[in-house]
């Protein structure tokens, strides 16, 4: 299974990547960084439905999101 | 390495779902940059059976940056600082930062680096270049920067065909200074000093530098991408991989436009600013390649194959 | 190239890029204006044929600013313009000083305001000593006389300006430029490969040595917004600016029992001490103080002429500038009397004597 790490103290909040989510599991948390940003988050229930495929983390602005992908997925060249 | 010589067509006016779609589509084949990338993130750090393949690049210093929420200056950076890493310039690499939001590159980005006066920074990189030959040099400027104050700079570096790469961050304003009108504001467009929206009689029309850089003669690429999707930023990287290759190679001048999102200025939610820039700025700033040249280098060897490509006439 | 000790027959411009060459100057950026355009033409030869650079720039802006991504290189690099040109140049040359980067910068000053002509002018005097752009910063300034002056002052500000990480600038006019003289060159130097070590952008070699930690990249910049950070660096070119009045240099001529002496600079102190010769063959006792450093002024040399109870006149190819610093200089024991020679006037000797003897009249 693959998942993504949001580096919450990173996160402004802009939502891009709730935009191109293409299993639409990344949402804004109730949660307030330090910098006064709601930050994004995947509900844990949610996690398992990752795909691993990097969209968010290519669209964050501010590098707050570190993606795994599980070794079984990954394709061959 | 991945060729570009078509230009993507416009992205319609995408809803969020044809986003998503694009998104998993161009996610599904990766590119050989991605892989280098994923490959060495793997090779970093791998935890049981699972793998990072998206994380910082090690030129990407690891620091919140001073951008407003949605500003696509991040997503450049890290562009950049992934390229210096996939292409092995980082230790050789000297920079000429600007003036404007980015001025604060050297902050960010893990390579030598020397300010530049507001629009001077391609001649700084000549500079540069001319007493370090071996050394990568690029330049990151915005619109201001670069199609306003920096114009005669940024054209006669082009046409000498100096051996630097320029990347330019289109966000149609003055950032930094608060959302002042620049030479590529749209018309109609409010901004601080066309409160009333750019009026083509009175403040003229938007310039297209993608467009003007690459009718000089010592430009060897020439590409204009966006960050509004997924889809395009991956596009994106690779033409500012061919624009790195251009002064790599030998071949000429590199030159990489960015469509990007100001939504502070824009007085936009970062999601809206997007879609503003698939909606308004695409249409009227058409990405593609603009120019490529192939070759060794030396004189006579260059040729461009077809000409521009991109573009494609105004508007959809 | 003349060998050792042979007297070659040069204008003062190409002097100027001869002493450059010699002191292992790798890329130069011009733009034509006149009367300099020797310096440029000469380098377009003379770059490429030792493996240096010469770029003709698009404009004088974009040449100082090339000259600031050489020097941010560590590189010994020059430009040269003349008056409206060096106007232009001020952005640039106010980042150099405010990010230390060092240049070496010519100036064959000519007519002004404005367009003003073609001719020799020592109107940019206050331009040259008081910065010249932006900011508070100093450039040191050295004033030849003669075009052996010009060669030997070029080839040395390259030696301070990478001792003091600064702009350095030549302030010639159009008589030193133009006028053809005997010079002597010296044996040519390549500049120190590890000059500039410690601070010039290079890359930071990540990648480049296995096993080598990459260092800290560098950054060379005059934007400094952190609390405190902005006077800590005026405070570093202040001192900066203070150590430089060890370098001050200036000629005197027949200035021990003088009554009067003269105090002129560049092709002008040379026309004065002509002056100056013909009125001692007369028994008139009267003396030359030429600056060589204009910046650093010699003022403590002028102050203690002024303690011996001398009185000053000041000649100057303008309307009057370089006398407010001997004013300042001599204003506990004395004062300088002024003789302008107009900008588009071109003075000879026989134009100095009359100004000369009325200030020795004047009690």
């Amino acid at each position: 299974m693959s998942r993504i790490l949001v580096t919450e103290e990173r996160c402004k909040g802009c939502l891009l990547c709730t935009t191109v989510c293409p299993v639409s599991i990344i949402r804004q948390s109730e949660r307030i960084n330090q910098q006064g940003y709601k930050v994004a988050e995947v509900g844990a229930d949610d996690m398992g439905k990752c795909t691993g495929c990097t969209s968010c983390a290519t669209i964050c602005p501010d590098m707050a999101i570190e993606v795994w992908r599980s070794k079984k997925q990954k394709k061959v060249a | 390495m991945a060729k570009a010589k078509t230009a993507p067509k416009a992205a319609p006016a995408a809803t969020a779902a044809a986003k998503k779609t694009a998104a998993r589509k161009a996610a599904a084949p990766k590119t050989a940059a991605q892989k280098a990338a994923g490959q060495k993130a793997a090779g970093q750090k791998t935890a049981g059976d699972e793998e990072l393949v998206f994380t910082r690049p090690d030129s990407l210093v690891d620091r919140a940056t001073h951008y407003c929420p949605g500003c696509h200056h991040g997503i450049a950076h890290r562009m950049v600082a992934e390229l210096l890493d996939e292409m092995d310039l980082a230790g050789r690499t000297v920079a000429a930062s600007s003036i404007g939001c980015s001025v604060f590159l050297y902050n960010y980005i893990k390579a030598d680096t020397v300010e530049s006066p507001h629009g001077r920074a391609p001649a700084v990189a000549t500079g540069i270049k001319r007493a370090r030959p071996d050394k990568f040099v690029f330049t990151y400027q915005g619109d201001g920067d670069l199609a306003s104050i920096g114009m005669a700079e940024i054209m006669h570096a082009a046409n000498r065909g100096e051996r630097i790469t320029v990347v330019f961050v289109n966000n149609t304003v003055y950032g930094m200074t608060g959302g002042q009108m620049a030479p590529t504001t749209l018309i109609g467009q409010k901004t601080t000093t066309c409160p009333g929206g750019r009026c083509k009689d009175n403040e003229g029309s938007p310039i297209r530098m993608a467009e003007i850089i690459s009718q000089l003669g010592g430009t060897a690429f020439c590409a204009r991408g966006s960050l509004d999707s997924v889809k395009n930023i991956r596009q994106a990287k690779k033409y500012m991989r061919q624009a790195f290759e251009a002064q790599t190679k030998g071949l000429g001048f590199g030159f990489v436009e960015l469509l990007s999102g100001c939504p502070t200025n824009w007085r936009l939610s970062p999601v809206a600013a997007n879609k503003r820039i698939t909606d308004e700025m695409i249409p009227y700033f058409p990405l593609g390649v603009y120019k490529e040249l192939e070759g060794d280098g030396t004189c006579g060897s260059l040729i461009a194959p077809g000409t521009a490509s991109g573009g494609a006439g105004e508007g959809k | 190239m003349a060998g050792k000790n042979e007297r070659i027959f040069v204008k003062g411009n190409e002097a100027i890029a001869m002493g450059a060459m010699d002191a292992g100057c790798r890329c130069f950026f011009g733009y034509p204006i006149t009367p300099q355009n020797d310096i440029p033409e000469f380098m377009s030869k003379a770059m490429p044929a030792s493996g240096g650079e010469f770029v003709q720039a698009e404009s004088e802006v974009a040449a100082a600013n090339m000259l600031l991504g050489a020097g941010a290189c560590g590189v010994r690099a020059m430009t040269s313009s003349s008056s409206p040109g060096m106007s232009l140049k001020q952005e640039a040359i106010s980042y150099m000083a405010g990010s230390d980067i060092p240049a070496v910068i010519v100036n064959m000053n000519r007519g002004g305001p404005g367009l003003g002509d073609i001719g020799p002018s020592q109107g940019d005097y206050y331009q040259s000593t008081r910065g010249g752009g932006h900011g508070d910063y100093r450039l040191l300034v050295l004033a030849p006389s003669s075009a052996q002056e010009a060669y030997d002052m070029t080839h040395q500000a390259f030696d301070l300006a990478f001792a003091y990480r600064s702009p350095v600038l030549i302030l010639g006019d159009a008589i030193i430029g133009q006028m053809k003289e005997p010079i002597v060159r010296c044996a040519p130097t390549l500049a120190d490969p590890a000059e500039g070590k410690e601070w010039r952008l290079e890359g930071t070699a990540a990648g480049l040595k296995a096993k080598q930690k990459p260092r800290a990249h560098r950054i060379i910049k005059s934007l400094f917004l952190m609390d405190g950070e902005l006077a800590g660096q005026n405070m570093k070119l202040q001192a900066k600016y203070n150590h430089w009045k060890n370098l001050v240099e200036f000629e005197t001529f027949e200035v021990k029992d003088a009554e009067l002496v003269v105090v002129a600079f560049g092709s002008i102190g040379r026309i004065a001490k002509n002056a100056v010769r013909q009125l001692r063959k007369q028994g008139k006792k009267v003396g030359l103080f030429r600056p060589k450093t204009l910046y650093p002024f010699p003022e403590k040399a002028l102050a203690k002429l002024a303690k011996e109870g001398k009185r000053f006149l000041t000649i100057e190819h303008n309307l009057g500038q370089m006398v407010d610093d001997v004013r300042l200089a001599v204003r506990r024991d004395a004062d300088s009397d002024l003789f302008c020679v107009y900008p588009g006037n071109m003075p000879s000797p026989d134009d100095f004597v009359a100004p000369i003897l009325r200030a020795l009249g004047r009690k």
